[in-house]
């Protein structure tokens, strides 16, 4: 009991010491970065943490968090979420105040659930959780928090503005669903089913199919079925292997249709679907690299000037910018503060402004339909035959993306169910 | 004969005394050596990972069975915990601390019911059949969120009811460190419990179906059934592992029951060292080594790993429990001084080779991966370029040095362990 | 009527696929008793290797050289990992390639990286073999069901016509005679372990540009190889052909089936609605659960006819 006592003792003065250097202005503000780092999804997890490296050295450059450096610290969660939870104890240990994960649901739910459960635990020590990927809807809906912030449009958003701009499609008749049975791909068809038939009570939903996650070798099954079903349109949340195989098994088999796809341009895809692509699939995403204007054309070329990786997550800056400018405004790097900052605020990022709507801390950012061309270039040399319009390709696969129309930020906008507890402001 | 053996096995059970006694303290104390809020976690999780390798290895060591899908026990027993504590949470009576119990018979009931397939075999068929269950259950957990929580899992909070009874109100679970003690009570009481199973007919008998069980049929016991009860026992103690762990990370995902935990208890058992009880238990603290310190070190622990383990498998097959075990006769016999240099000079030669092996592995890392970063790697607090050659002489240089060098120990060492082995035979035959 | 014709062709090249898969598991598993869980690994490093070959000198020469290549390396790890831990029996040796798949996969990152490659089909096998109604069969399809019907044949006139052949079988039944004989026993073996290497390179060689070559393939068809060698009884090359066109065919059929215990039960005049106990349960239609019936298949089969469809032993 003795060493208990002590031990809270402890913990007192290092939180007091903390708070008196929070005041001085020459300190680096850690950030967690809990991602796959190791084993099969190590390549997702390694491109986004060089983004945040890159991001980071134009913020400490530019001096905008107004005096703390910020410094990304990487820890590898293995891809699960109960190493997540332990990267995210390590990252306690080590004084981080912030982290960050975006790779899975599963870890991100992990996370949020675990940051709220220390904050109460240990008000003195507060963690604030940023999320650049996680899409899952209850994130920011039955199972919000106050410590949790989403920087990336959730399943049901991206849905909103695909249905939104299918809605404008006159030719689509009949939509057929295909999605990886687990929570994610249940989302997805369920949002489509009821957004759809919101919009487009004309459109006939010809099928709905849920496949277990991976387990698919051959989808020429799959295809056939769409085809007697006589689809001309199909909506997928797939991603990896399980959206290349679809992609390539349907042009096997000749079936003409469209995919509407979450995660087309991901890492990998592109080249794994090769030519099969072209023209056929499209993304919602909020960047790509040929949007009109864009502001970020000189950012992502020194990106990939550096690490010879295509530029791919937009939202990592905006996060890291949105949260630079909350420490300067909040004149502090202290969780709460930063929280506090950073909720309801707007702010001009390189597509339009975003608001990270305080109800939900739910970033709210307009995003883009495209469709995967042949590009003009591939890799650094020109391609005959190329839109002229796409000036760069994916993956120097010579297949870009080209806008096919930009949905603003108030289309895609949900209602929440979140019933936010706030902690008292000091 | 019953009363000459305990005359002739007193002193060993002297050292039992002394074994178990130490166990325990050292149990006792650990939190105060390592207090910080990830050690006291890793602890708890090592605990956990120790009941279930010896659950495991109860299938493996002691009755012959291989099986793939372990991680089933213990993954639905954790699942079955996370649901009675969330229940706990909104008010039902139900003592956090005893938790583990039900998971416990959780994974004792998914023992009767898929060890009845599953223990018809033995031998190959049996780890096919267990391979394809927990691939079954693995592919269920994602499709019925309503029980397995979809990706997220199930999250609960441990802080809930009256832990203890309600007798020690001050004992809430809030804190790693009572956790800890949870799983360290529930850790000794399992490692008692299993170990005094392989003292009963059950245990001696599923030995006996492990080493030949047509003779066991011919005397007359169903080898069937027998695979069978020790399955369920098994799976009980998984089950309680399974439950300790959702109290110690207050979530409960897929993962539990999936094929990569299976392959991960398989492969430290088998590291830890199968022939001997508490074998799995080193396995165990290895287990914590690579996940923690090795994997926040290097990105290559994967291949460590798998080095590490396919070196095991064909030059220790008994594991690390089995190098220990082998030398107490000489120790005994008081003549370990006599091939302690040539130990030592193996061992020397032994880390000139890793040393070798890992300063290729760690270029060929940064090389394949951090290539846009420059070839310039920070090794040990030295700069090297790993486009150059200097670096790539010094890996052949130390590999055939510790190869020759190694050749030479283990010579010398096969030379001493035979002759004093050999004079340990005569010395108890004559 | 089209879409029975397009599923059944379907189902059986993706049978032959499967069969294309396992054949080496399950002859390196009847002359030797070793399951080699590093199967699918030797089919991994067939598509890399098929890659990094056709890459400069073309599909074709890959075709007959990546096999080659993977079956040397099966040959070396039999020689000096597997035969090192023969003596010290089944479990052993499984475990060793257990690991082995483990060193393979991190291997593949090292060299390859992780993500996946553009491992293309040759350009004159891409396009439509023929047209059935409306939906064309791809060329490349045929060519994969032409190579495992060969692969068959090649396998049994080896067997059962060949000097080789016969020492083998030979090897398997009675060592010591076949040692006696003056033949060296632990050379044929390692012959059949890179055999059925090289036939899993085969596999991947094709499999690799027709799916997705990335590090991750190994694991993907990893155990439902073992579920065919499994179901079609452990090492029957025969059982292994029909296991797995029946699992293919099965499959195929499944998913379209869109039927479930709500459908079932309607039928039976029960209603259920989404309140009902269980509800996730009931809804989950035949399609839904197509990928895993192979799984569940095996289960049945261990129960019911524990060796196989047309094995000769319970091992």
């Amino acid at each position: 009991m003795k060493t208990l006592y002590f031990r809270a003792a402890t913990i007192a003065v290092s939180a007091l010491a903390a708070l008196a250097i929070g005041g001085a202005s020459a300190q680096t503000v850690k950030i967690g970065y809990i991602d796959p780092l190791s084993g099969p999804f190590a390549n997702v997890g390694e491109a986004g943490l060089k983004q945040f490296q890159f991001v980071i050295d134009d913020i400490n450059a530019r001096n905008l968090a107004g005096g703390p450096k910020l410094e990304i610290v990487p820890l590898d969660n293995k891809g699960t979420p109960q190493e997540s939870l332990n990267q995210l104890k390590v990252a306690i240990d080590r004084g981080m105040r912030f982290v960050t994960q975006g790779n899975g649901s599963g870890a991100a739910l992990a996370i949020s659930d675990a940051v709220a459960k220390h904050n109460e635990r240990n008000p003195t020590q507060t963690v604030l959780y940023l999320n650049y990927a996680a899409v899952d809807p209850d994130l920011t809906n039955s199972k919000c928090n106050f410590w949790h912030f989403r920087f990336d449009a959730n399943s049901d958003m991206k849905m909103e503005a695909m249905t939104s701009f299918i809605e404008k499609q006159k030719n689509i008749k009949k939509v057929y669903l295909i999605n990886q049975n687990y929570a994610f791909g249940q989302q997805v068809s369920r949002a489509a089913k009821e957004y759809l038939a919101r919009k487009r009570p004309d459109i006939q939903i010809v099928g709905d199919d849920l496949h277990p996650l991976g387990q698919v070798r051959d989808f020429a099954p799959y295809v056939a079925k769409m085809k007697a079903a006589g689809a001309d349109t199909v909506i997928t949340g797939n991603w990896g292997n399980d959206m290349s195989l679809l992609i390539k098994a349907a042009k096997d088999a000749a079936l003409n249709v469209d995919f509407y796809t979450y995660y087309a341009g991901g890492l990998g895809s592109p080249t794994a679907m090769g030519e099969a692509a072209a023209g056929k699939v499209k993304q919602i995403t909020e960047w790509h690299a040929n949007i009109s204007p864009n502001k970020t054309e000189k950012f992502a070329n020194d990106f990939e000037k550096k690490y010879k990786l295509d530029f791919y997550y937009l939202r990592v800056n905006t996060m890291m910018y949105m949260i630079a400018d909350a420490i300067k405004r909040a004149k502090s790097a202290d969780p709460l503060q930063v929280a506090y900052a950073l909720e309801g605020t707007k702010f001009m990022s390189d597509t339009g402004e975003v608001e990270m709507r305080a109800s939900d801390h739910q970033l709210i950012n307009p995003m883009y339909m495209s469709t995967i061309v042949k590009a003009a270039v591939k890799g650094d040399k020109p391609q005959a035959g190329g839109d002229k319009s796409v000036k760069y390709d994916q993956e120097d696969t010579g297949l870009g993306f080209k806008t096919d129309a930009r949905i603003e930020s108030f289309v895609l906008a949900q209602p929440t169910s979140c019933q936010m507890k706030r902690p008292p402001k000091s | 004969m019953s009363a000459m053996n305990a005359v002739t096995f007193k002193p060993v059970n002297l050292a039992r005394w002394i074994i178990w006694t130490g166990f325990a303290l050292l149990l006792l104390v650990l939190p105060q050596l390592f207090d910080k809020g990830f050690s006291l976690t890793l602890m708890c999780q090592i605990g956990t990972i120790m009941i279930f390798s010896l659950s495991f290895n109860m299938l493996l060591g002691q009755s012959g069975m291989l099986s793939f899908g372990h991680a089933v026990y213990a993954g639905l027993g954790a699942y079955f915990v996370i649901h009675l504590l969330n229940m706990i949470g909104k008010g039902l009576w139900f003592p956090v601390s005893m938790l583990p119990l039900v998971g416990g018979l959780a994974g004792a009931f998914f023992g009767v019911l898929f060890g009845y397939v599953t223990t018809k075999k033995s031998g190959t068929p049996f780890a096919m059949i267990t391979l394809g269950i927990g691939e079954l259950v693995f592919a269920m957990s994602l499709m019925f969120p309503g029980f397995f929580g979809g990706e997220g899992g199930v999250s609960s909070n441990r802080i809930a009811g009256e832990p203890l009874f309600g007798f020690i109100t001050s004992v809430t679970f809030g804190p790693q460190v009572q956790v800890y003690y949870l799983v360290a009570v529930w850790l000794f009481i399992c490692t008692a419990a299993m170990y005094a199973f392989t003292h009963t007919p059950l245990g001696r008998i599923a030995n006996a179906v492990r080493d030949n069980p047509e003779r066991v049929e011919f005397i007359g016991y169903e080898t069937q059934r027998v695979r069978y009860l020790v399955l369920i026992i098994s799976g009980f103690f998984a089950g309680v592992s399974g439950g300790l762990g959702a109290i110690n990370f207050e979530i409960v995902s897929s993962e539990n029951v999936s094929a990569i935990r299976s392959g991960t208890v398989l492969l430290f058992t088998f590291i830890g060292g199968v022939p001997f009880f508490f074998g799995p238990m080193i396995g165990a603290v290895i287990f914590g080594f690579f996940i923690v310190v090795l994997a926040t070190i290097t990105k290559a622990w994967l291949l460590y790993l798998g080095l590490f383990f396919v070196l095991m498998v064909m030059y220790a097959p008994g594991g690390i429990a089995t190098l220990i075990m082998m030398q107490f006769p000489i120790i005994r016999a008081g003549r370990f001084k006599e091939i302690f240099p040539s130990y030592c000079l193996a061992t020397g030669a032994g880390l000139t080779l890793l040393a070798a092996l890992i300063f290729a592995v760690e270029m060929i890392y940064h090389l394949s991966l951090e290539a846009a970063a420059g070839t310039s790697k920070a090794f040990f607090g030295m700069q090297i370029d790993v486009a150059s050659a200097p670096p790539w002489v010094v890996v052949v240089v130390l590999t055939v040095v510790g190869g020759v060098l190694l050749r030479q120990a283990m010579r010398g060492v096969s030379m001493h362990w035979d002759r004093i082995m050999g004079d340990i035979i005569r010395a108890q035959t004559t | 009527m089209e879409f029975f014709l397009i599923s059944l062709l379907n189902g059986v090249s993706y049978g032959l696929l499967l069969f294309m898969l396992s054949s080496g598991l399950t002859l390196i598993f009847s002359m030797m008793g070793v399951l080699n869980f590093a199967h699918a690994s030797f089919y991994m490093l067939g598509a890399y290797f098929a890659y990094q070959i056709s890459v400069k000198f073309g599909f074709w020469p890959a075709l007959v050289i990546a096999p080659v290549v993977v079956g040397m390396v099966g040959a070396l790890v039999e020689r000096f990992m597997l035969r090192r831990v023969h003596k010290f029996g089944h479990v052993p040796e499984l475990l060793l390639t257990f690991g082995l798949a483990y060193l393979i996969e991190e291997f593949v990152h090292l060299i390859w990286g992780r993500s996946s490659l553009d491992y293309k089909i040759p350009p004159e096998m891409d396009g439509p073999l023929f047209t059935l109604y409306t939906t064309t069969f791809p060329m490349y399809r045929g060519f994969m069901m032409l190579v495992a019907v060969l692969m068959l044949l090649a396998i049994f006139l080896v067997l059962t016509r060949t000097r080789i052949g016969l020492v083998i079988q030979a090897s398997l039944t009675h060592p010591d005679t076949v040692e006696a004989l003056g033949h060296n026993v632990p050379r044929v073996f390692m012959l059949v372990f890179g055999g059925g290497c090289a036939l899993a390179g085969l596999a991947g060689v094709i499999g690799g540009n027709a799916f997705v070559t990335e590090p991750g393939m190994a694991a993907a068809v990893g155990s439902i190889v073992f579920v065919v060698a499994v179901v079609g009884g452990m090492g029957s090359l025969a059982g292994a052909f029909v296991a797995s066109l029946l699992i293919g065919v099965i499959q195929t059929f499944a998913v379209a089936m869109d039927y479930s215990f709500v459908t079932l039960f309607k039928s039976a005049g029960f209603v259920i609605t989404p309140d009902t106990f269980l509800y996730s349960l009931w809804k989950l239609t035949i399609a839904q659960t197509a990928p895993i019936l192979p799984y569940l298949f095996l289960v049945l089969i261990l129960i019911f006819r524990p060796r196989g469809l047309m094995g000769t032993r319970e091992g």
